[in-house]
């Protein structure tokens, strides 16, 4: 994919990663999660992971975020109050993300293998083919734990949301 | 064998006797401490007859202190022509002093406290006068300073003698710190303070002219202090708060004297270096100059005393400075007499006054005292050094010396002597001629014969004190052959004499003022505020480092500060606040990539 | 051309902002929202890997592998977690997390 592409998704991304975080409104804050998920999946396509792309959009964007919408308006929260900032949490907050930041980059920079160019692969690539493969072939086991994993979640967020009976 | 301890410890024992025992009868103290002074004196007469066989000196000594070859502290007996003339002085002058006490004190409350005190004043003069080590000599040397202190405070229910005993005390310390450096000094470059010893190990002090300078000067400082020279002066004209026989015995005849003692004996020492030569006579000219002008502004009768003790003192250790201390412990020796019977005469004059000492409230005792009058006359004439009296040979073999070795030196001695003679006529002329000024003055008879006798036995060396064969058997005398000194110095004596009595006679009060002289050239106040002015700097540093230094920055900065800080980052740990705990995960997290990767 | 450590300094930044997210917001929503970010900035860098080593042709499946569990996992995740939101709201009445403070000891 050409750079500019690969730039413009990415700036997609993390624009709207900052909307979210930004963001009174909670509503808008979940609206601008699904669009960065959707730049993360652009992204996902780029690197020939179409599968997981296609993934990314339906699970993600599609069933967790939603989960999140009916949440948000479950508890009808509004756009959260005004209020003064705590300085020394601030300063905090920021002094860590930015440390990680920059430790994250000084990591990358002393990485030269990553600066080759990605090999081709082939022209025609039977992606969902072979993820399936894969993951019947090599990852059966996992997949059938995620299975009982879902089945528990489910029994849980069924428990956890009943009401206490009067 | 035994005399020297006799000589030595009897007066302590009466000392502890008065203390422990018989305080409360205080005739009963009197007379234990004056029949242990009487024994010194009977042993010390006999000691100086009796010539002591070399070989028997060694032996004088219980041993102390001993660190092997590093370091020996007996305490150790000397007995050499020094020992034994200093010994005279010291118990004959001091048995007189105790005898007149005992009619001057009569009706003292403090007096079983009085004798004790003069009890041990006699054990630690006669300490320093055996002594034959410079730890021994210092012991007794603080002893001594100790016995003036008790002494001059004597009558502690006033302000002022307390002040002044403090003030003698503390100034004396001064002097002794440095004296306790020079000691320090000598044991270090000689590695001995024995003085018999020290004679032969100068090496090392001849081979560096710069520490041997240094020494004397240290050294030196203790005669400072004890002998109140110029600048540590101030305390003697102060100590004349005490009783009129301490001042006599004390401050006039021997403890002051000590300082050249002290001097004469280690004058081997201090000689190696010319430079502490010179100083010594400067100060000792200074202090002579200086206290004879203080002296002719006094109207204390023992305040003009003092300052003429002071410019005596001046004199010695002038002598001891140009390379004479022959000369310098010969007028110690005629000085002791003649001073002390000047202060017992003036004590006469005071008691016959009712406690008076102003010179101005006197006048016209020749006609009621003239015992008193006699003997002061004596004295006066030998202070002055006339021709004839014992003050006459001592002073002019001080000022041959002086001639000889630095001219301006001698020209200010002979100043001094001028001013001696005048302000000496002075208080004379005041006090026992013109008529009675005062009451009491008219009222005044002659004193007890405990108190004129003592006065009669002293005027006799103090007369003759100074002849040939007199002062032979106690100190070599150098014969100085024609000078045209004796003849410079009583034309000055002279001078002096006419210019006072012409000056006061028949006067009602003091026709010269001159403030500065008066107010004693405004020393104390000097000091006063010097001591304060530093107090009041120490004060305001160690102020501005307890309130900034150590309040501020380091109790409430670091500590409480850094308590709090700590408390404050720990707290996280503890609030509940998940965001907290996020941000330590973070933190944990930074750090531990930090390590990993970046070391 | 991208490269991966274009890839993974994208990843890193994404990681980065959820991060802050999770350490500056009050609103226990949004919180949860900049977790989300955060798993899927490691999703971004296995996909990255998984086609940077790849061998013959073919991207190594392995990563993706785990990025597919990673996201079924974050789904269940999502659900257990805004039902204890809930749970929470009904009890506390509020979603601000400074209030909710009792884990302590």
């Amino acid at each position: 994919m050409s750079p500019i592409l690969f730039w413009i998704f990415s700036a997609l991304m993390l624009g709207f990663g900052l909307a979210v975080i930004v963001n009174r409104n909670p509503v808008a804050s979940a609206l601008s999660l699904v669009m960065s998920f959707l730049g993360l999946a652009a992204l996902f396509i780029s690197l020939d992971a179409y599968f997981l792309g296609i993934i990314q959009v339906l699970v993600y964007a599609g069933a967790v975020m939603v989960l999140f919408l009916f949440i948000i308006m479950l508890l009808d929260l509004g756009p959260t109050q005004r209020r003064p900032w705590n300085v020394p949490a601030l300063i905090g907050g920021v002094a860590v993300a930015g440390a990680f930041a920059v430790v994250v980059s000084t990591v990358i920079h002393r990485f030269p293998a990553g600066n080759k160019p990605f090999e081709p692969l082939h022209d025609k690539l039977t992606d969902a083919h072979n993820i399936g493969m894969t993951l019947f072939g090599g990852y059966n086991l996992p997949f059938q734990v995620i299975g009982v994993l879902i089945l528990v979640a489910t029994i849980g967020v069924v428990v956890l949301s009943k009401r206490e009976l009067k | 064998m035994q005399l020297p301890w006799i000589i030595l410890f009897t007066p302590l024992l009466s000392a502890l006797i008065i203390a422990t025992l018989t305080k409360r009868w205080r005739n009963l103290s009197a007379f234990v401490s004056v029949a242990a002074v009487l024994v010194s004196l009977a042993a010390s007469i006999k000691l100086f007859c009796t010539p002591l066989p070399d070989a028997a000196t060694a032996v004088l000594q219980i041993p102390w202190i001993d660190l092997g070859t590093q370091l020996q502290l007996p305490i150790g007996i000397t007995l050499d022509g020094l020992s034994k003339a200093m010994l005279i002085v010291v118990t004959v002058i001091g048995s007189l002093i105790h005898i007149y006490s005992l009619a001057y004190m009569a009706d003292d409350e403090g007096k079983s406290r009085y004798f004790a005190g003069l009890s041990i004043f006699m054990f630690s003069m006669l300490g320093i006068v055996f002594a034959n080590n410079f730890a021994m000599m210092f012991i007794f040397w603080e002893l001594v300073g100790v016995s003036s202190f008790i002494l001059i405070g004597h009558w502690y229910n006033k302000p002022a003698p307390p002040a002044a005993a403090n003030k003698a005390f503390i100034t004396n310390r001064i002097g002794d710190f440095g004296f306790m450096l020079g000691i320090l000094l000598v044991w270090v470059t000689t590695g001995t303070i024995n003085f018999a010893e020290l004679t032969t190990k100068l090496g090392a002090l001849q081979a560096a002219p710069a520490l041997a300078t240094l020494t004397a000067l240290c050294i030196f400082c203790g005669t400072v202090g004890k002998s109140a020279q110029f600048p540590l002066h101030v305390w003697l004209p102060d100590a004349m708060e005490g009783p009129t026989p301490v001042s006599a015995l004390i401050h006039a005849a021997t403890m002051v004297a000590a300082g050249v003692y002290m001097l004469a004996r280690v004058f081997f020492l201090i000689s190696i270096s010319a430079t502490a030569l010179e100083t010594i006579a400067w100060i000792g000219t200074i202090t002579a100059v200086l206290a004879a002008l203080m002296a002719t502004q006094q109207n204390d009768i023992k305040r003009i005393l003092a300052y003429s003790t002071l410019s005596q003192l001046g004199y010695m250790v002038m002598a001891m400075g140009v390379a004479a201390p022959e000369a310098g412990m010969f007028h110690l020796f005629t000085h002791a007499f003649f001073k002390a019977l000047l202060f017992l005469g003036s004590g006469a004059v005071i008691y016959a006054c009712h406690h008076e000492q102003d010179i101005w409230k006197m006048g016209g005792l020749w006609k009621k005292q003239p015992i008193t009058t006699a003997t002061f006359a004596i004295g006066t004439l030998a202070l002055m050094g006339v021709y004839g009296f014992s003050g006459f040979f001592s002073k002019d073999s001080i000022l041959i010396a002086a001639s000889h070795h630095n001219q301006a030196i001698f020209i200010l001695g002979l100043i001094s002597a001028f001013l001696t003679a005048y302000y000496m006529t002075r208080l004379f002329v005041v006090v026992f001629f013109g008529k009675a000024r005062t009451e009491h003055a008219a009222h005044a008879h002659e004193v007890p014969i405990l108190m004129w006798a003592p006065l009669m036995l002293l005027a006799i060396p103090a007369w003759i004190a100074g002849y040939e064969k007199f002062i032979h058997p106690f100190l070599p005398v150098h014969e100085h052959g024609a000078s045209s000194v004796p003849m410079i110095a009583s034309t000055a004596a002279v001078l002096g004499i006419l210019i006072g009595f012409f000056l006061y006679r028949g006067r009602d009060k003091d026709p010269i003022v001159i403030p500065l002289l008066a107010n004693k050239f405004y020393f104390d106040e000097l000091y006063a505020a010097l001591i304060r002015n530093t107090q009041d700097r120490l004060a305001g540093v160690s102020d501005f480092f307890d309130r900034w230094i150590l309040d501020a920055g380091i109790v409430r900065l670091v500590c409480s500060g850094g308590t709090y800080g700590l408390g404050f980052v720990l707290r996280l740990f503890q609030v509940g606040n998940i965001q907290g705990y996020a941000f330590l995960f973070g933190a944990g997290v930074i750090g531990l990539l930090y390590f990993v990767i970046f070391k | 051309m991208v490269t991966l450590n274009d890839y993974l300094l994208v990843s890193g930044l994404l990681f980065t902002l959820g991060f802050a997210g999770v350490l500056l917001r009050r609103n226990i929503i949004i919180i949860y929202m900049a977790l989300e970010l955060m798993l899927n900035a490691a999703n971004l860098s296995l996909v990255a890997f998984s086609r940077f080593n790849g061998e013959a042709g073919l991207p190594n499946y392995n990563g993706q592998m785990l990025v597919f569990f990673i996201i079924t996992v974050a789904a269940a995740e999502v659900a257990v977690g805004l039902a204890i939101i809930v749970a929470l709201y009904r009890a506390r009445q509020t979603t601000n997390v400074e209030d909710i403070n009792t884990l302590k000891f």
